[in-house]
């Protein structure tokens, strides 16, 4: 046969087969990602059917799914909402580091690995992925509640952060020393404050480059910049993804909201094939050694997170249930720690890195969900409710509460 | 009398809008980015949580507002009506031919020779309180006047044209 005809057969299967269990999952009420990450680890190196004339184009295809992730994620903010809270957000933000990415670290250095792991490690359990919990809270009619701009204000001090914590991992991954990482994350904080500048006083006029109303020009014009923004942020060793976010938060109006419309198929497909590659580079027989400390560490990041959500939402004046959800919700870590784990992998870091990263974003990005519901059902409301009662028989209200 | 509207960004998403009513319960309106729109009611309970949020569609939310409005504006003169035994409210549609289209409304000198007073004009579903004598009339609009049974017949006559001013 034909080398290209096996890759037609090889990716067609393969999507058709993702859109089946992706279909299947939903029927249980369950995120496609971890099921096309087991889809990942089941062909492959070691799985049972190894895809060999499609590899290559699967890996670039995992390239444009991360640069697509980042670029709908810079879409979705405006520049002002990214900075115009960020005081009042910043207590939060840097209780929710402290609180969940040193977990990470420790849980590395604990584990005998060096420190380009932990640092990946920290990544990997600080960010909760804003798209997978902005869905969550959309779903369960939340987006009204009084702890939701206290939720959505630590994701966007994250991804922010993501912004300043990419280059640095992609910088230290590759290896350059000290001096040479220094002066690569002086590059990367100039041009995202640059772009972030930029974007704030010029939003308006990138975006009039590109007209609304010929759908098929905008998507070419938008995808295009995208690409080889992020080319360039490569080439600077700055990391694609940061590039990819920066054009999203540059473009701004309608622009973005029709860019945002027509990239999302996009991404979806090739965010499918990037989880389905990173599934791909693990060895399933990597995976049992590494299940039970996966499962510790999530359960530890997960109290953390809970915690994270109820202190921040205490800030904000937000009774208990509404400090339990704001917690619970925050739960859920998908893509982006997939994305940061996708980095490592493909520098060749601490080998168990991968299976590691893959069991914990199984386990989170299953139970994260699940967690955030937790606050409606009926028992939980009840045993808050007690909790609270019990409280105000024993402590005696005074004036100022708190 | 104002009511205390507040704003609330939600990065990502959009703006929340909400207000306590004297009642005690909060309501509010979620406008997304993508031009959506939720009318959402809070717990009594759990007064950080909403119970229910209800997508509005562009021509439910500008129903749902008319009827929130015009209810206003009839309740306040309902409100007139039972306080002056016999003064009337009536709404007197601007004919096509009056000559008062473009005019203002200080020209028809409607109170002075009719003792009836125009307290609202509506106009494309929209309402316009107390307008002033420079209020420039244009065709279809409608005419809210409050008099006597004799001035708002006055008035209707003005508005046709039908008397020499």
């Amino acid at each position: 046969m034909h080398a290209s005809t096996v890759l037609l057969i090889e990716i067609g299967a393969l999507l058709f087969g993702l859109g089946m269990l992706g279909r299947m999952g939903r029927r249980f009420g369950l995120s496609p990602i971890p099921l096309y990450l087991l889809a990942g680890l089941f062909f492959g190196h070691g799985g049972l059917i190894p895809l060999s004339a499609s590899e290559e184009f699967i890996a670039i295809g995992a390239q444009i799914g991360v640069i697509l992730l980042l670029v709908m994620l810079g879409l979705e903010y405006s520049a002002d909402e990214l900075v115009g809270n960020l005081r009042s957000a910043a207590p939060a933000g840097v209780l929710d580091m402290l609180l969940n990415a040193l977990p990470g670290a420790l849980f590395a250095v604990l584990l005998g690995w060096d420190l380009k792991a932990a640092l990946v490690l920290a990544g990997i359990t600080w960010v909760s992925s804003s798209g997978v919990i902005a869905k969550v809270l959309g779903d369960l009619g939340r987006l009204g509640n009084r702890e939701t701009p206290v939720i959505l204000s630590v994701l966007v001090i994250e991804d922010l952060a993501m912004a300043f914590y990419l280059p640095i991992v992609t910088a230290v991954l590759a290896g350059v020393g000290l001096l040479g990482g220094l002066s690569t994350l002086g590059v990367a904080v100039v041009t995202v404050i640059a772009v972030l500048v930029v974007a704030i006083r010029y939003g308006g006029t990138i975006s009039r480059f590109m007209s609304v109303k010929d759908p098929e020009a905008l998507l070419l014009s938008v995808l295009g910049l995208t690409l080889f923004v992020a080319g360039v942020a490569a080439e600077l060793k700055v990391s694609e993804a940061v590039g990819a976010f920066l054009v999203g938060i540059a473009l701004s109006g309608p622009v973005a909201h029709h860019a945002t419309e027509m990239l999302s198929p996009l991404r979806d497909l090739f965010a499918a094939v990037f989880f389905v590659f990173f599934g791909l580079s693990t060895d399933p027989a990597d995976m049992p050694p590494v299940l039970l400390p996966a499962l510790g560490l999530a359960v530890l990041t997960m109290l953390t997170k809970v915690a994270t959500g109820y202190l921040a939402a205490r800030r904000a004046w937000i009774a208990l249930p509404g400090r339990l959800r704001a917690g619970l919700a925050l739960t859920p870590r998908g893509e982006f720690s997939v994305v940061i784990a996708g980095l490592a992998v493909a520098s060749g870091v601490e080998p168990k890195l991968a299976p590691l990263a893959t069991a914990y974003v199984l386990i989170t990005v299953v139970s994260g969900p699940m967690l955030a519901r937790l606050p409606d059902y009926a028992w939980f409301k009840n045993l808050v409710r007690r909790r609270m009662a019990a409280r105000r028989t024993t402590q005696k209200p005074l004036p100022s509460a708190e | 009398m104002r009511v205390r509207v507040e704003q609330t960004p939600l990065p990502g998403i959009g703006v929340r809008h909400d207000l306590v009513t004297t009642s005690g319960r909060t309501v509010g309106v979620v406008s997304h980015r993508s031009g959506r729109r939720d009318l959402v009611l809070y717990d009594v309970d759990d007064p950080d949580s909403c119970l229910a949020s209800i997508p509005l569609t562009d021509d439910e939310a500008e129903a749902l507002a008319d009827v929130l409005g015009a209810s206003l504006m009839l309740g306040q003169l309902a409100g007139l009506r039972q306080q002056a035994a016999g003064l009337l409210t009536e709404q007197i549609a601007l004919p096509a031919g009056s000559p008062f289209v473009g005019r203002r409304l200080g020209d028809t000198r409607a109170r002075t020779r009719t003792s009836a007073s125009i307290v609202a004009v509506l106009r494309d579903r929209e309402v316009i309180p107390s307008p002033g004598p420079t209020f420039l009339f244009e065709a279809n609009d409608v005419v809210v006047a409050v008099g006597t049974r004799d001035g708002l017949d006055g008035v209707t006559a003005i508005l046709a044209g039908d008397t020499d001013g």
